[in-house]
């Protein structure tokens, strides 16, 4: 059993705004939008969905600032979309086509707008956005490098190099752990010796736990070590717990029936409709209906053009 | 002036000039100055844009890029250039890649600076040249320091080009003079041929049996080869040693290299893969029809370097071998 499937009974969810809620569902319907397109042989190579994991950024987006800048990882659509709201741009770099974000070079997982960046190799971002951190505490006082990193990504040695930097540094770098319990095909529990608190803990690093899946809740959690991070009070690893409801990239999820069941028990997409049904169906047949238009709309544009002056 | 001299003088010329640059690395900061002390005296002036760090290549060198990504250019110094091998992912797969590979072209001012190479007696981890790993990485521009080139120039423009790049500097070389005003010795002069490729000869850089490429940490045991080949053999060499290693661009040599019929290239790399081997297939393509036979490598064994004197003099290139492989090339 892994941390995702023992995450405790499942409190009502409270309220969002609309636009939060569009932006959640939007998500969602792109990256089943993904999936369908993928079983159609219509996508190149390979994605992974963030399925469940769509009210991490969205509850970010509520706790960062234009001038932040933000690292994200190989599970990155739901980054992207709560950083630019750009379902096309984003499909077009998945599919190659005109109009893609980065002339289909980088594809799922290689993105970069404006101060928004993915990497494909694990672990790699964080020195990176150590890096970011240090010009932004010299020069943007008050502006942060926020990294998402998933639970496996702490096997890797350029985390704790990151880390200790930071702390030496006093760094305004906020690490976000999207913590699923699974890294692949991996339980947690075979993967990960002692915890992550632990190991924030022997940097000097602050370090915030939640296992909420509700974007006002996440917020309220979150903001005060946030806003200490923005003040130099130096780096913050926020772990989130949280449920990866899809595979790891696509058709290769291992997990056992009541495993997923446990996981698709606690997906928020199920749960927040609960006596909010009005405004969920409407918001969801409006995301869908964008999802649906976008991919229309990208699936019929020429190929993307890459110009290597 | 001796080379780290020079270096350091040009590190403090890039920071009076550039209030954003930075540099970090390990025991870079005063009174320390670095391990071979070419970053003495830098901390003192500018103690917020000079850092020493932890023990971590990797982490440092993704900090420089992080840096080099806000458009701060960032200088990455690597305590000895064998621990790059521990930066390699930083370099591979994210600073040399993210110039292109967000599908717009895009700047990234990170200069990654490694002293290289051996016959200080460092062992097998201490003392490599690790040139060949780097070579042919799209995005990635490589460098080495010489003799023959002012290193201030040289830091400048590579600095300057605002493109990931490593900067070899011979451990050894470190502690020799920078030649100046055109002459090496009584018998040699030199030129530079192109801003980045300096030129040795002995009176008319148009007359040699032999042109010998070298890289700057090999050249001044390619000039004693040249030395011994001209007083014991009467073969006379022109030496060309460029400062960019790759991509090298063989166009601008082409001219000088018109009446060549042998031509070696010599440098420290243990054997295979080598930066020589690109060199040769690029001189192959255009001179083909020219040449008497291929270009010949010299270089250092297949072997790692050892510690004791006598065995690493064994593996390592030196003048001796530099001066067969012509002897070959000319007459074999």
């Amino acid at each position: 059993m892994t941390n995702a499937t023992t995450a405790p009974a499942r409190p009502v969810m409270s309220a969002v705004d609309d636009a939060d809620l569009m932006l959640m569902l939007t998500i969602r319907h792109f990256e089943w939008k993904l999936l369908e397109l993928f079983a159609q042989g219509r996508l190149n190579g390979t994605t992974h969905t963030c399925l469940g994991q769509e009210y991490v950024p969205v509850a970010l987006r509520g706790l960062l600032r234009e001038r932040d800048h933000v690292f994200s990882n190989h599970r990155g659509h739901g980054h992207y979309l709560a950083r630019h709201q750009d379902p096309a741009g984003l499909l077009a770099e998945i599919m190659g086509r005109e109009g893609a974000v980065c002339n289909g070079v980088g594809g799922s997982q290689h993105i970069l707008r404006d101060r928004y960046l993915s990497t494909g190799v694990q672990g790699q971002s964080l020195p990176v956005a150590a890096g970011v951190a240090l010009r932004l505490k010299r020069a943007e006082p008050g502006a942060l490098a926020c990294a998402y990193v998933g639970d496996g990504t702490w096997g890797e040695g350029a985390v704790y190099e990151a880390l200790n930097m930071a702390r030496l540094w006093d760094l305004p770098l906020l690490v976000v752990v999207e913590h699923n319990g699974i890294a692949q095909s991996t339980p947690t529990s075979a993967q990960l010796a002692g915890t992550i608190g632990a190991r924030a803990a022997a940097f000097g690093v602050d370090h915030v736990r939640s296992t909420s899946t509700d974007v006002v809740g996440l917020r309220e959690e979150l903001a005060p070590a946030v806003d200490r991070v923005r003040r130099g009070s130096g780096p913050l690893v926020a772990e989130l717990i949280t449920h990866r409801v899809g595979p790891h990239s696509k058709g290769d999820d291992t997990r056992s029936e009541s495993d997923r069941a446990a996981v698709a028990d606690a997906d928020w997409y199920r749960r927040y409709p609960v006596g909010r049904a009005e405004q969920f169906e409407r918001l969801d047949a409006a995301a869908r209906d964008l999802v649906d238009a976008v991919a229309d709309d990208v699936t019929a544009r020429p190929p993307s053009r890459w110009g290597q002056s | 002036m001796r080379v780290a001299e020079n270096l350091n003088l040009a590190l403090h010329e890039l920071f009076a000039a550039d209030p954003e640059l930075m540099l970090l690395g390990e025991d870079v900061g005063d009174p320390y100055g670095g391990a071979f002390k070419v970053t003495k005296g830098l901390s003192t002036r500018w103690p917020d844009r000079v850092l020493s760090t932890p023990l971590s290549e990797g982490g440092i060198v993704g900090v420089g890029a992080g840096l080099a990504l806000t458009g701060t250019p960032a200088i990455v110094e690597i305590m000895f250039g064998d621990f790059v091998a521990l930066a390699f992912d930083q370099i591979a797969n994210f600073a040399s890649k993210s110039v292109s590979m967000y599908g717009h072209e895009r700047p990234m001012p990170l200069t990654v600076r490694c002293p290289t190479g051996g016959g200080r007696g460092y062992g097998p981890t201490h003392s490599q040249s690790l040139q060949k790993h780097f070579i042919g990485l799209p995005g990635l521009a490589l460098y080495e320091t010489t003799p023959l080139h002012d290193n201030r120039d040289l830091l400048a423009r590579v600095v300057g080009a605002g493109e990931p790049a490593v900067l070899f500097e011979d451990k050894v070389l470190y502690t020799q003079r920078v030649l100046t005003d055109g002459v090496v010795d009584d018998l040699f002069s030199y030129d530079l041929l192109t801003p980045d490729v300096a030129r040795v000869f002995v009176d008319d850089p148009e007359t040699y049996d032999c042109v010998v490429i070298t890289t700057g940490g090999v050249a001044h045991r390619a000039l004693a080869a040249a030395r011994s080949l001209l007083l014991e053999e009467e073969i006379t060499c022109l030496v060309l040693v460029p400062a960019k290693l790759h991509p090298f661009d063989v166009g601008p040599l082409l001219p000088a290299l018109r009446g060549a019929k042998t031509v070696v290239v010599a440098e420290e790399s243990t054997a295979g893969g080598t930066w020589g081997a690109e060199v040769a297939h690029r001189l192959h393509r255009s001179l083909w029809t020219t040449l008497r036979g291929p270009v010949a490598l010299a270089h250092s064994a297949d072997s790692v370097i050892p510690t004791a004197p006598h065995l690493e003099a064994e593996v390592l290139v030196g003048a001796s071998r530099i001066h067969r492989a012509v002897v070959e090339a000319v007459r074999g």
